[in-house]
């Protein structure tokens, strides 16, 4: 077996574990790079389709072809497609591109904080529908038990202390020291009432080795990805206020994997371009403790 | 390639990581820097392990209690080694990143020497599994770079591994703080002519897929998205050893059902005919026959796993709370989950020290040789012979709390049982009308309703109200009493052979299931092994035990009745039960 044979292997066991295991399943799909090959292992998993609803969290900020590619792809996959947002917060400009609070915060309210309370059903989630081809209220409230997240180990600190199947208390916190042993492939897929489990099928993957997937099985990718002539690509997608592009003249997967073997990127890290990492020393710690993706 | 690096705590597995990046220039630019620069302001001295202490707790208490991963290449391969903690409160997180492991970096202080973690981890690597195996000997500069330190060290440990079953590939003296022999540089260390710890890395080889050896695939699931107009049936699971092609005769145990593949399933590749340990596949079958999840698929003419309620195994224990045998637990083997208790503690080994004791339970950190009882019957292998289906897990109340190896195999009361119902049932002629065909016309289910208890309480009086009932309401159903095949069937047989009389109760019931009737059996003071005889020979999903009174183990009753109460009230609660679980079309 090859080196991306043995990952699709393991991801999609992952995969049909969680499937096993939760009545409520969902997977979160950022529409980035990442989580567009999780989309991809679940319908290698389970052959075509995909048995559960993917959410999407709207911070009202995504570059809009990311909104645009997001429901080309639910509509064209037959995806159960969710979407929350805070709403509140967007209503009162409590953001950091109205100038009101700082990078963090920003991230905590819109997506943080939209995150668990559509995760809970406690605030309105937006269902897909496929006959009028738009979002239509959810009549569906319950809270999602297993929770399917696309974070990769080599991404960043903090990640690299993940385990398969990671429980999550009430509260979202993540008791990094406390974690239960995972074995042989063996997950903790027990959980207490009230709280939940994150389950992370990409974290042995590299970042070369989801271009080289993308690559290989062909997966439709945004176009932002890509320069498109100006020198410049995202390489880590976000909200527009808080991404930057790199320089790079890659126009397509190919030529990015080109990049990246050459060992241009080596010395920066892939989330350089996101600027809340850097605030506070520990930004994305910090904001993941918090129940952050 | 995935390497863990073990050791006892402060023994410097973190600072040999630390180096191995910064020497293969595996770290982000400033990186170096910046962790420099904090240890300036916090007026500390840099180390290398603080490069991999990116959570800040981590930091304030300078061990590792978890796991991290990090990345770098050699001009050969790319790796993933795993940082585990050695400090003791965190065994579960070093295992967790050992099993992930296809070798070992095993650190100790060439000052320290060998300490109880050095034994603890080596002991744990060997129960994982992982056989290849370096000792780095850290911190030479501390002890002048000493050859005869370093050979006393070597001499010594290899003793203890030896004795634990484990061969260690090569020793390797370095000082990860200067530098001296991970990656380039020898150093003070002139003397040693073996290879330094990266080109050790290297003559690693990866692990091998058990392509030759018999095909295992535990059921994963079952597959039918007919709503989304597909209509396979996809039998999914991974292959974890052997290997398996259409139109082999595959048999799920230990259900013993069989079949014959038709296809392999896959998205986005071309057609296969074909699917190899450690893929991930999905297969349809010729004929469709039940299978669960949990089921381990086999192919028939090969060596088959071992069927059994009980098991002999070598367990760790990392739970806060000790393995007890009053409490119930879970057993996760294979994609198996099931009731489990430990049954016998034969020892309790104490890691470090190789040191054994008879114990009642195994507390937290211990290895214990024991004997486990299953629910019901499960289906594995040895661990030498299959090691995804020869280990497993011990889940205590919410989280896995221990893990084990399968060191032999044991039979339980229900072997003979077993072995007869696979020859009637390979050779049972199947009748010309079709089980479906029978259920339709009658509008019901075959199933036993076993009603049990203590003698003394009226079963008798609550099975033939039932079997009245029953019939008033058009069902086809017939009240087998045992009494009567004491002076027929059974009078070739003596009263005391209860085994016997129980076995052909049994057989009874399940001919008059074939027949399409429902039966309604009563009997007293049926032990849990009498009743797993009987679940073996009508099929578990065949027969509902109905306990009045007694006391038997709630996971082996479908339906708990008072004797306090009436007949009529005890017979509608049945009704219930049988409308609840589907068993008449039209209820």
């Amino acid at each position: 077996m090859d080196r991306l044979d043995a990952l699709e292997a393991q991801s999609v066991y992952i995969f049909r574990e969680a499937f096993a295991n939760f009545k409520n399943l969902v997977m979160l799909w950022s529409i980035g790079k990442d989580s567009t090959v999780l989309l991809w292992l679940a319908r290698k998993a389970f052959f075509g389709h995909v048995p559960f609803p993917l959410v999407h969290v709207d911070t009202g900020f995504k570059i809009p072809e990311m909104i645009r590619y997001r429901d080309e792809m639910a509509l064209k996959w037959g995806l159960n497609m969710v979407v929350g947002q805070n709403k509140e917060a967007l209503g009162e400009k409590k953001t950091f591109p109205d100038g009101k609070i700082n990078r963090i915060e920003c991230c905590k309210l819109l997506k943080t904080q939209a995150l668990r309370n559509t995760l809970s059903g406690e605030w309105t989630r937006y269902r897909m529908d496929h006959n009028k081809r738009k979002y239509v209220e959810d009549s569906n409230k319950e809270p999602y038990t297993g929770v399917i997240v696309g974070v990769r180990s080599d991404e960043e600190g903090s990640r690299s202390k993940e385990r398969y199947f990671s429980p999550r208390d009430k509260e979202n916190e993540w008791d990094i020291a406390g974690q239960p042993p995972e074995l042989w492939n063996q997950f903790n897929t027990d959980f207490k009432p009230g709280t939940h489990i994150r389950i992370h099928p990409l974290l042995d993957w590299t970042e070369l080795d989801i271009w080289r997937y993308i690559e290989r099985e062909n997966i439709p990718t945004v176009s932002l990805y890509y320069d498109q002539g100006e020198g410049k690509r995202y390489r880590s997608l976000g909200c527009y206020p808080c991404t930057s592009p790199v320089e790079s003249t890659a126009k397509n997967v190919r030529e990015i994997i080109v990049e990246l073997e050459s060992g241009k990127f080596k010395n920066i890290a892939e989330r350089s371009g996101r600027e809340q990492d850097k605030e506070d020393g520990g930004g994305l710690e910090i904001l993941r403790r918090d129940g952050y993706m | 390639m995935n390497i863990v690096i073990v050791g006892h705590v402060d023994h410097g597995k973190s600072t040999v990581i630390g180096r191995l990046l910064a020497d293969t220039n595996a770290l982000p630019s400033g990186k170096l820097e910046s962790v420099k620069e904090r240890c300036k302001r916090e007026s500390k001295e840099f180390e290398y392990a603080f490069l991999l202490d990116a959570l800040h707790d981590e930091q304030d208490q300078g061990i590792t209690i978890d796991s991290a991963r990090c990345f770098f290449k050699s001009a050969k391969r790319d790796y993933i080694i795993i940082d585990a903690p050695g400090h003791i409160e965190f065994l579960k997180n070093m295992i967790s990143g050992a099993a992930r492991a296809e070798a070992a970096l095993l650190v100790i202080d060439a000052k320290e020497g060998i300490q109880e973690n050095s034994k603890r981890h080596a002991y744990m690597l060997s129960m994982l599994g992982i056989d290849q195996v370096a000792v780095v000997v850290n911190k030479m500069d501390l002890v002048d770079y000493s050859k005869e330190v370093f050979e006393k060290i070597k001499s010594d440990y290899t003793d203890f591994l030896k004795d634990i079953g484990i061969e260690a590939r090569t020793f390797i003296p370095v000082s990860a703080l200067k530098g001296d022999n991970i990656v380039s540089e020898r150093g003070e260390l002139g003397w040693f002519s073996g290879g330094n710890v990266l080109e050790v890395l290297d003559s690693f080889s990866k692990e091998k897929e058990d392509e030759e050896k018999p095909f295992r695939m535990p059921v994963q699931g079952v597959y039918k998205f007919t709503s989304k107009g597909d209509s396979r049936r996809i039998i999914a699971g991974r292959v974890e050893s052997g290997k398996v092609k259409v139109g082999d005769k595959v048999i799920f145990l230990p259900s013993h059902k069989k079949s014959e593949i038709s296809s392999i399933e896959s998205f986005n590749t071309g057609e296969k005919k074909e699917a190899f340990a450690g893929e991930c596949t999905g297969v349809t079958l010729k004929e469709q026959v039940y299978v669960n999840r949990g089921d381990v698929m086999c192919v028939e003419d090969e060596k088959l796993p071992f069927v059994s309620t009980l098991l002999k195994a070598n367990i760790f224990w990392m739970g806060k709370a000790p393995m007890s045998m009053e409490k119930k637990y879970k057993l996760k083997l294979g994609t198996k989950d099931i009731p489990v208790k430990l049954k016998e503690i034969n020892s309790v080994l104490d890691a470090s020290n190789l040191e054994s004791s008879k114990r009642e339970t195994i507390e937290r950190h211990e290895v214990a040789e024991c004997l486990l009882e299953c629910q019901n019957e499960i289906a594995y292998d040895l661990s030498k012979d299959i090691e995804s289906t020869g280990r497993f897990v011990i889940v205590d109340d919410y989280n896995i709390a221990g893990g084990g190896i399968v060191s032999d195999t044991i039979e339980d009361e229900q072997a003979k049982v077993r072995e007869q119902v696979f020859l009637r049932d390979e050779r049972w002629y199947e009748s010309g009308v079709d089980f479906r065909e029978r259920a339709l016309r009658y509008g019901q289910r075959p199933k036993t309703i076993l009603i049990t208890g203590p003698s003394g309480v009226d079963k008798k009086k609550i099975a033939r109200s039932l079997e009245r009932l029953l019939f008033e309401r058009g069902r086809k159903v017939y009240y087998l009493v045992i009494g009567n095949l004491l002076r027929g069937l059974d009078a070739d047989i003596g009263k005391e052979n209860r085994e016997e009389h129980i076995r052909r109760m049994g057989e009874v019931a399940h001919i008059l299931m074939e027949a399409g009737l429902m039966v309604v059996q009563t009997a007293s003071d049926l032990s849990a092994e009498e009743l797993r005889s009987l679940q073996t020979i009508v099929d578990k999903r065949d027969i509902f035990v109905v306990d009045v009174g007694g006391n038997l183990n709630d996971g082996i009753v479908d339906l708990s009745i008072s004797g306090e109460d009436s007949v009529e009230v005890n017979v509608m609660k049945i009704m219930d039960m049988l409308k609840f679980k589907n068993v008449m079309f039209d209820y």
